[in-house]
């Protein structure tokens, strides 16, 4: 009996090794949605190469991902905005180390709109759009938008502004270009994720907003550039700071973090809108993942770390397939600095 | 409801002359047990509810106070935020969802019940349940595609035109807005009037129609006057439980509603209700009071359904007393 009891002991104590041996290490992160077609094959690749680490990213927006990881309850979080002061001063409080914020991919807000009768790409001055969204620009021919598209028979029509009606980074830095550029709109309606519009029609999701636009006449509003690119849905140029007209794509999308690299905070909580340079796109944004400046657990640790070194290098290269513009070089440098600040 | 219980051989009074353990033995008490909890957890999972929107919606009850129910700014930049503009869009909703479902859904349930021959019947009973079990995506996508072009371009010009001095019929119109939702709604919310409404058709006495024949009354008269009133009560339900679904009905809402908070008679202007509200911003809700608020937005609706319900209950209790009808 007792030496039944021994190897039966044994056989378990056998199986739970081969169990761990056979589990790779689980590492949870949720948070945005935006960057998640990306981070799923990062995840995905990065696992195929290292079958013991495997990442399980949960999309469910930034506000769950900032919640869930100031909690606790996953390793990393993911956002589209920044975490403010109030909610790394929350983290502080609760997990008694900081927060990091690691920009990942870059994205990018553009115009599209729906003019009987126009179907040249236009070009917007920040003052055209500020006026339109706060609703103060209300017709197609207003010279604040004719003035710099010349030879576009632009209609007497009232403009139909649509917005986003769900929480998103798009928003934000849709409004917090705008907050840049007008004061008006900054002491107005200011930047977030939702704000209290003047004006417009809300529709969910960028797929609700295209088809807010495409089926009102005179319509404008702003959809993620990676959704107008992979549906083929026109969009206007915006002037950037150094006064030209850019057209969003990734190139002026990574121009835009590449002028704003200069003056980067080391945290990274930085809006790059309206950033200087000939060819940055003015509209761009990162986003990040959060990770706890210091993780007890130094298995988890250490693949994190690895998997920020990789994602940095050769994880760019998955980037632009997906539509999402890669960091430029002086962004990654500073990232890796950063990396060794994990303790 | 029931006026004259008929005797049921059951637990009552006689129960007492049994030992508890010999009713164990049979069964009886068993299942008197097991469905009791069962029954009990459906008051548990209410009181679970309310209690959980409670208490995670304090932040803005202590800072707004009853000024949430009408404040009608929603702001999260500033963290003001009021329920006036949902609740008023819920409620408009719903009420023309009703106003539309309710005349087509008992006309069509009165056709299957008691005019049309029983195969066809029975055969177009099976699609009214095919449309009742529709996900309310696809309806939205129904809305988004006909319904909102239609609106802009026929609906809207037929009914601005004659009546547009009328506030509620004012322009401009982009196609969302209060009536686009109402007809969506009202879509939904007819098969659930048709189906339970000629199921309570079809079991009212054959002897109520016969008896009203006999006396010389048409086949229209017997049915409109003696059927229908007999069947009352269970039409009542029948539009109260699409309202239930109306007002909380929320994907196919915010696909066609507009979502803009914002107080306007006009039907055709764009605006928001609770559900839609809940389900766009929850996600990428940041800050505490924002979260809390949401929060407290569907205590309202929860409150806004008790009450509706409660009003309903008593609507019934009214007419049956006066009623014409004795309701089973």
């Amino acid at each position: 009996m007792k030496r039944l009891t021994g190897a039966l002991l044994a056989l378990l104590v056998v199986g739970v090794l081969a169990w761990a041996a056979q589990n790779p290490l689980l590492i949870n992160g949720a948070g945005a949605t935006f960057p998640y077609p990306i981070y799923s094959k990062w995840f995905d690749v990065y696992h195929g190469k290292n079958p013991s680490i495997q990442f399980n990213y949960q999309s469910v927006g930034s506000g769950a991902g900032i919640k869930q990881v100031t909690e606790g309850t996953v390793d990393f979080g993911a956002t589209d905005g920044p975490m403010n002061d109030e909610q790394m001063k929350a983290f502080q409080d609760k997990r008694k180390t900081s927060i990091l914020h690691f920009p990942t991919v870059l994205g990018a807000a553009v115009p599209t709109y729906n003019v009987p009768g126009v179907s040249s790409a236009l070009n917007f001055t920040p003052e055209a759009l500020a006026g339109i969204f706060l609703g103060k620009i209300t017709k197609w021919n207003d010279p604040a938008i004719a003035g710099p598209n010349k030879g576009v028979n632009l209609p007497a029509n009232d403009i139909v502004v649509v917005h986003r009606s769900d929480g998103s980074g798009t928003t934000y830095i849709w409004t917090d270009y705008l907050s840049k550029v007008s004061d008006e709109w900054k002491s107005k309606v200011s930047r977030a994720t939702s704000v209290n519009w003047p004006v417009g029609l809300g529709g969910k999701g960028n797929e609700g907003v295209t088809g807010l636009i495409k089926q009102t006449p005179n319509a404008i509003g702003y959809v993620e550039l990676i959704y107008a690119a992979q549906n083929n849905i026109p969009y206007g140029s915006v002037k950037n700071s150094a006064g030209t007209f850019v057209k969003a794509d990734l190139a002026s999308v990574s121009a835009a973090a590449a002028g704003a690299a200069k003056e980067m905070p080391d945290d990274f909580r930085v809006s790059i809108t309206n950033a200087p340079g000939k060819t940055a796109y003015p509209i761009s944004r990162f986003t990040w993942l959060l990770i706890p400046a210091k993780i007890d657990d130094t298995g988890k640790r250490d693949a994190i770390k690895r998997f920020l070194k990789w994602m940095l290098s050769d994880g760019q290269g998955n980037a632009e397939a997906l539509s999402y513009a890669n960091l430029p070089k002086e962004v990654v440098q500073k990232e890796e600095k950063a990396i060794s600040s994990i303790q | 409801m029931a006026t004259a219980t008929p005797t049921i051989p059951s637990a009552g009074p006689m129960a007492g002359s049994r030992s508890f353990l010999s009713r164990l033995r049979d069964g009886d008490e068993i299942a008197r047990l097991i469905t009791l909890v069962f029954a009990a957890s459906v008051v548990l999972i209410t009181i679970l509810l309310v209690y959980e929107l409670w208490i995670n919606s304090a932040l803005p009850r202590q800072k707004f106070g009853l000024h949430f129910f009408v404040t009608q700014v929603w702001d999260p930049v500033m963290d003001e935020y009021g329920a006036l503009p949902f609740v008023y869009g819920t409620l408009v909703t719903s009420a023309v969802a009703l106003l539309l479902a309710v005349p087509l859904g008992i006309g069509a349930a009165i056709f299957l019940a008691e005019l049309a021959p029983p195969r066809v019947s029975d055969s177009l009973q099976f699609f009214i349940d095919l449309l009742a079990a529709v996900p309310s995506v696809i309806y939205g996508l129904l809305g988004v595609f006909i319904v909102v072009p239609m609106m802009r371009t026929v609906i809207f010009p037929a009914l601005n035109k004659p009546f547009g001095y009328l506030p509620i019929f004012k322009g401009p119109s982009y196609g969302v807005g209060f009536f686009t939702a109402g007809i969506v709604l009202a879509i939904m919310v007819i098969p659930y009037i048709i189906s339970v409404s000629r199921e309570v058709l079809l079991s009212v006495p054959q002897d109520q129609r016969e008896a009203a024949l006999a006396v010389g009354s048409t086949r229209w008269e017997s049915t409109w006057k003696v059927v229908v009133p007999f069947a009352k009560t269970g039409i009542m339900g029948s539009i109260f439980l699409a309202l239930a679904r109306a007002l909380g009905e929320t994907m196919a809402v915010t696909m066609v509603i507009g979502n803009t908070p914002k107080i306007t008679a006009s039907l055709f202007a764009p605006g928001y209700s609770i559900a839609a509200v809940i389900a766009n911003e929850f996600t990428e809700a940041t800050g505490d009071l924002y979260l809390q608020s949401l929060i407290a937005l569907g205590l309202v609706l929860f409150l806004l359904t008790f009450i509706l319900n409660g009003l309903a209950r008593l609507l019934i209790l009214v007419t049956t007393q006066k009623g014409s009808g004795v309701s089973k």
